[in-house]
């Protein structure tokens, strides 16, 4: 695979006023035109968990009910990804556009933003965009509104049908697959529910065409991505960058010279020792590939100063008081691994221990019931493989 | 009519007595009195004609939906590893300094509690705090100083 | 009819119906998978992951219960992948589990030390982390005890009384390390809406849910050398109690329950079942008493429909529910609750024994009938009519203790007086019994003949429909209650409490205008008590309710009124139904309780 030169673009924050031409536009298309857009485009979810969009969309119009749902997923949680919130303070229009085609798509009339608690210093101005834009869907002849559900500071509320669970006065308890979000989502009524930065994304591709996103970025991972940088950094913030890029070329420009680790992905992503910067490729895992990263953008780097166990520490502790508990793997074992480095830095279990507590890793990555406990293993295993004499006591 | 009775009342108005409105008007319980009784409970459950345990758990589920007795002023200081390695606990050693209480605890007046966090999503600005909704991001121990006079000052002046 | 579905589960080809779960479809080849949190009552959770298993091709591996089969699916539920996965789990749950085995109640019963034992959990597991946690153990309650520390979060009991129950006494709280099984407020189970139905202790995997047990005390009686004690037990005992005792379910084993109940030592051994044909002579006429009142006399202070009052759990319900129907509620109490007080009067002086040296056992398919017992109204011998609750679980066990081997036992008879029952009686046990019962007797006593159904089997009141309505019209009644003359008798029949608010709701909505309304706080009425042995499923309660229509259909006497000595207490001690002796021992009155 080729490894792109990094690239810096200015696709999403560029501030453009033409919503309604552009709505226009995409409205006088038909469903199937807009979906092959999308679908050739090769936009993915922008979350982290990577689902086509177009497939997304497709899949919900197809289903026959009364009642369906568009809700955007703004309730960024992970540790160290805060471009949703840039981008909805910034450029809400495009999310809100991106909602009102696929709400006239699937044929919903109802749309949500479940925005995080922690977010809701944005909620007055966000609510102001929304009024105006709810009277140009007015002039443009749509029937379709936007309200924002409001969280209340769970990490897990990010994980759709725990979204879900929450918005119908529920434990944000992640359900059963299948049935799937676009069968049964909201009020068990077919709901697409996409990323803020997805939503945008379509924005762009509405606007300038699907070929002129999919030039940008490597074969599987299509597009830009916005990129959460902080952590040892001279310059933390948000980025938008190519797909493709290896994580040498990332540090190169972010770092500051002295970087020992990159965690991609946010506190359930991987973390990257410095030997393997210049092979790794950010992008969605392909089918050749083990060396690119699922991301949803969140880019920490750690310098040779800090210690991967305080780090591990610190991800452990947030997934110990994260998860929602109900299944065993995810409510014991994260415990148990943070418990379990514990022991073994104050050597009351021996080095070997780090043994037993790498297959409880995987086996929590093949048993939890939500993303949340099947990706604890990613930056568990990978800072104790890499950093393995950092966990010894 | 008890004032959490009117007051869920009215949220139940505003927002329904549907099932689907039991987050925002817990929201609002907290928004008004800073946590959700025992008392708001019972009511809210009979509002909705849900089960007061089903309130509690839920409640109890989302750490913002408080069910105990906090301070006017949440303050609430991300945890989270970027905040943490730009001196978070250098933040809260300040601030219980300042208001003179211990991590978890609330002031002997009911203005301030001190309260840890997970992330913010501030992680580019870190240290970061939210005093009830508002975020303070890039701390200091001078400036998380600074900011708690702010308040006081209000307080003052609301006085 | 839906199409077929075709997989291979450890190589063994299945066809099954779309929709159906691979743990389903695995059973049909017979391949146990184990399972924790899944039970036959409840909705899937797929919460506890020890059902998971492998499917050729896929990286994580899918959780049985949870997932429906598709075509071509290959299956493993043994690879070694699966098997590692597994014990991981289990060793988890072993690890936030407070596993004092040997002391605890549900040692040898507990379904977590059965997969710890299978799998071979040994030294080098995980943590331990109960020390390290504040988990409390909640014994206020008559009923119930709750030990957190025991309990591994399957979310049975929470579904139980959600769903099952539609209570909600029971939640789940905080989330991450500290999630908990809790109630309102975390306040005992004694102060909240909990109906004390068992229902969450019947299906707890684990020692966390219990009945409070009251063992000791009995056999201290029993020993006593002063004491007489007197046993009870009810109808839907003799149908179960086999099951616990290594018998298939469906068995009747009255005749062997009487001899084992006098091995132990119970100096009289006698039948709820008595004054469950009582109950029915003064509800059946508490019911033409409320009928005649409304109808004829225009009496706005009396309550129709009327509804029954023998389940404890229902009583308890409504107490907090629906408060304001309380005057509804037959103010008949239950039949253990009228055996308790005559066998402190009545029977006492018959066999002339001081009532202070009468201890009075029960035997019940319940828990809520502990805190039946200890409710203060239920004093009117002048002592607590019932000393001692047992569940059929602690009657199998006593069994147990005193070496019996219960399967050789004779077939023996209960004592007299107040051992003879009708077959009317004995269907006490299943849902819609006590209805069928009642008008048994009171067709017959308003119009003087039988009540107009083939060998007295009123089938529309019977079987496990959630809710069901009969109706029966009065024709040519007895001069004395000719004001019913053409009426149509409006009767409904619901078990298990999502049911019964079901029907209060449409009650108080105006939607229905019943008479007689037969309520029973468990599935399947008490053949499915909280109290019945582990496990019951929707199987189970139907063989034990063939087997209650079977003992009905076997006895001689039928009918609650022909019950000699039924008649005979009336004419000895009681004089008439609804009589000045009855208002002061067979009736009682409710309380309006919390919401909470």
């Amino acid at each position: 695979m080729t490894k792109k030169q990094l690239q810096r673009l200015d696709l999403i924050f560029k501030n453009e006023h033409d919503i309604e031409e552009i709505l226009t536009k995409t409205f006088s298309k038909s469903n199937e035109e807009i979906i092959n857009d999308l679908i050739s485009s090769g936009l993915k979810g922008r979350g982290g968990a990577g689902f086509p969009t177009g497939l997304k969309w497709k899949l919900a119009s197809e289903e026959e009910t009364d009642s369906k749902y568009i809700i955007c997923n703004a309730d960024e949680g992970e540790p160290g990804t805060f471009k949703d919130r840039e981008i909805l303070s910034r450029v809400p229009h495009k999310v809100l556009a991106g909602m009102a085609v696929c709400a006239r798509l699937i044929g919903a009339r109802q749309g949500y933003i479940y925005l995080r608690g922690e977010y809701v210093f944005l909620r007055p101005q966000l609510l102001e965009v929304i009024n105006e834009f709810h009277q140009l869907l007015d002039k443009i002849g749509l029937d379709f509104r936007v309200e924002i559900f409001l969280g209340s500071g769970a990490y897990i509320c990010g994980e759709e049908s725990a979204l879900f669970e929450s918005m119908e006065g529920k434990r944000g308890e992640p359900r059963n697959k299948p049935p799937f979000p676009t069968q049964q989502g909201y009020k068990s009524k077919p709901t697409v529910i996409n990323n803020v930065e997805t939503l945008a994304h379509t924005y762009s591709i509405f606007k300038y065409g699907a070929d002129k996103f999919k030039d940008l970025g490597v074969q599987d991972s299509r597009g830009s991505k916005v990129f959460s940088v902080s952590g040892d950094t001279p310059i933390p913030g948000i980025y938008e960058l190519e797909f493709g890029m290896s994580l040498q070329k990332f540090v190169d420009d972010f770092a500051d010279g002295d970087a020992k680790a990159v965690q991609v992905g946010g506190a359930s992503g991987f973390c990257v020792p410095r030997k393997k910067f210049e092979k790794t490729v950010i992008g969605y895992q392909g089918k050749l590939r083990g060396t690119s990263l699922p991301t949803g953008g969140s880019m920490m780097i750690f310098n040779s100063s800090r210690s991967m166990y305080n780090v591990l520490h610190n991800y452990l502790d947030f997934f110990v008081e994260e998860s929602c508990g109900q299944c065993t793997p995810c409510r014991v074992g994260t415990q148990q691994l943070l418990l379990g480095i514990e022991a073994v830095k104050k050597g009351d279990q021996p080095s070997s221990y780090l043994d037993k507590l790498m297959e409880l890793a995987e086996a929590m990555r093949i048993t939890a019931k939500c993303g949340l406990g099947q990706s604890v293993a990613n930056s568990f295993s990978s800072i104790v493989e890499n950093f393995k004499e950092e966990m010894i006591y | 009519m008890t004032e959490v009775k009117q007051l869920v009342q009215d949220l139940a108005d505003q927002f329904g007595r549907s099932q689907e409105s039991l987050l925002p008007i817990l929201q609002g319980i907290v928004t008004k009195e800073q946590h959700i009784s025992e008392d708001a409970m019972i009511e809210v459950a009979r509002e909705l004609n849900i089960s007061a345990a089903h309130v509690y758990g839920t409640a109890t589920f989302y750490s913002f939906l408080n069910t105990k007795p906090l301070g006017k002023y949440v303050i609430r200081v991300c945890k989270t590893i970027t905040c943490m390695m730009h001196g978070k606990n250098q933040i809260i050693k300040e601030l219980e300094a300042v208001l003179k209480v211990n991590l978890g605890e609330t002031t002997h007046d009911g203005k301030f509690t001190l309260l840890e966090t997970n992330c913010l999503g501030q992680c580019h600005k870190g240290p970061a705090m939210l005093i009830n909704d508002t975020p303070y991001t890039e701390l200091t121990p001078d400036k998380v100083r600074e900011i708690i006079m702010m308040y006081r000052d209000k307080e003052l002046r609301v006085n | 009819m839906s199409d077929k579905v075709n997989l291979r589960i450890d190589n063994i080809a299945v066809s099954v119906e779309e929709g159906t779960t691979i743990l389903e479809a695995a059973r049909k080849v017979n391949i146990r998978i184990p399972t924790l949190c899944h039970h036959e009552d409840l909705c899937v959770a797929g919460n506890c992951r020890v059902c998971m298993v492998e499917q050729k091709g896929s990286d994580r591996l899918l959780p049985s219960c949870a997932m429906p089969v598709s075509e071509g699916m290959e299956i493993q539920t043994n690879s070694l992948k699966v098997r590692s996965a597994r014990k991981q789990i289990i060793e988890l749950l072993v690890s936030e589990h407070r596993a004092d085995c040997t002391r605890c109640y549900k040692n040898g019963k507990c379904e977590l030390q059965e997969l710890a034992s299978e799998y071979i959990i040994g030294e080098n597991g995980f943590i331990d982390l109960v020390p390290l946690k504040v988990l409390t153990i909640d014994n206020f309650s008559p009923s119930i005890i709750k030990d957190d520390s025991k309990c591994i979060r399957c979310q049975r009991c929470v579904r139980t009384c959600d769903q099952l129950q539609n209570i909600g006494a029971l939640t789940v709280a905080y989330k991450g390390k500290d999630m908990k099984i809790s109630s309102f407020y975390e306040k005992p189970m004694y102060e909240v809406v909990c109906t004390n139905c068992g229902q969450c202790v019947n299906r707890c995997p684990t020692g966390a849910l219990t009945e409070k047990t009251y063992l000791e005390q009995v056999w201290s009686a029993i020993n006593h050398e002063k004491k007489h004690v007197v046993v009870q037990t009810a109808p839907a005992v003799r149908i179960a109690l086999g099951e616990a005792l290594g018998m298939p379910a469906g068995e009747i084993v009255t005749g062997k329950m009487v001899s084992a109940l006098r091995r132990l030592g119970f100096d009289s051994v006698l039948d709820t079942d008595f004054t469950a044909d009582l109950t029915i002579i003064e509800e059946g006429n508490e019911l033409l008493q409320r009928l005649k009142k409304v109808l004829v006399d225009g009496d706005k202070s009396v309550k129709i429909p009327m509804t029954t009052s023998c389940s404890p759990g229902w009583v308890k319900f409504i107490e907090h529910t629906f408060p304001e129907y309380l005057d509804n509620v037959s103010t008949a109490k239950s039949p253990q609750q009228m055996f308790g007080s005559l066998a402190k009067t009545y029977y006492a002086k018959k066999i002339e024994v001081e009532a202070d040296d009468i201890v009075s056992v029960s035997v019940m398919p319940c828990t809520a009938k502990k805190y039946e017992a200890d409710r203060p109204e239920m004093r009117s011998s002048g002592y607590k009519d019932v000393d001692f609750v047992l569940t059929t679980r602690e009657l199998a066990l006593m069994i147990k203790q005193a070496g019996i081997d219960f399967a050789s036992l004779p077939e023996d008879e209960y004592d007299s007086f107040m051992g003879e029952s009708s077959g009317a009686a004995v269907i006490f046990g299943a849902t819609g019994g006590v209805m069928e019962a009642a008008l048994r007797t009171a067709y017959e006593v308003v119009t003087g003949r039988e009540v107009p159904f083939d060998d007295l089997n009123i089938t529309p009141v019977r079987g496990m429909e959630e809710i069901k309505e009969a109706a029966v019209k009065i024709e040519n009644p007895l001069p004395e209650w000719s004001f019913l003359d053409g009426v149509e008798l409006k009767t409904c029949v619901a078990h298990g409490l999502s049911n019964a608010k079901k029907v209060m709701e449409a009650v108080k909505e105006g939607k229905v205008d019943y008479h007689f309304i037969e309520i029973m706080a468990c599935p399947g009425g008490c053949l499915g008590g909280g109290g019945q042995p582990i496990p019951t499923s929707p199987a189970i309660r139907e063989k034990r309710s063939q087997a209650i229509y079977r003992e009905d259909s076997m006895k001689p006497i039928r009918k609650s009124h022909e019950n000699p000595e039924v008649l005979q207490i009336y004419e000895e001690f009681l004089k008439k139904p609804l009589g000045e002796k009855s208002h002061e021992l067979l009736h009682t009155h409710y309380t309006e309780r919390n919401r909470y």
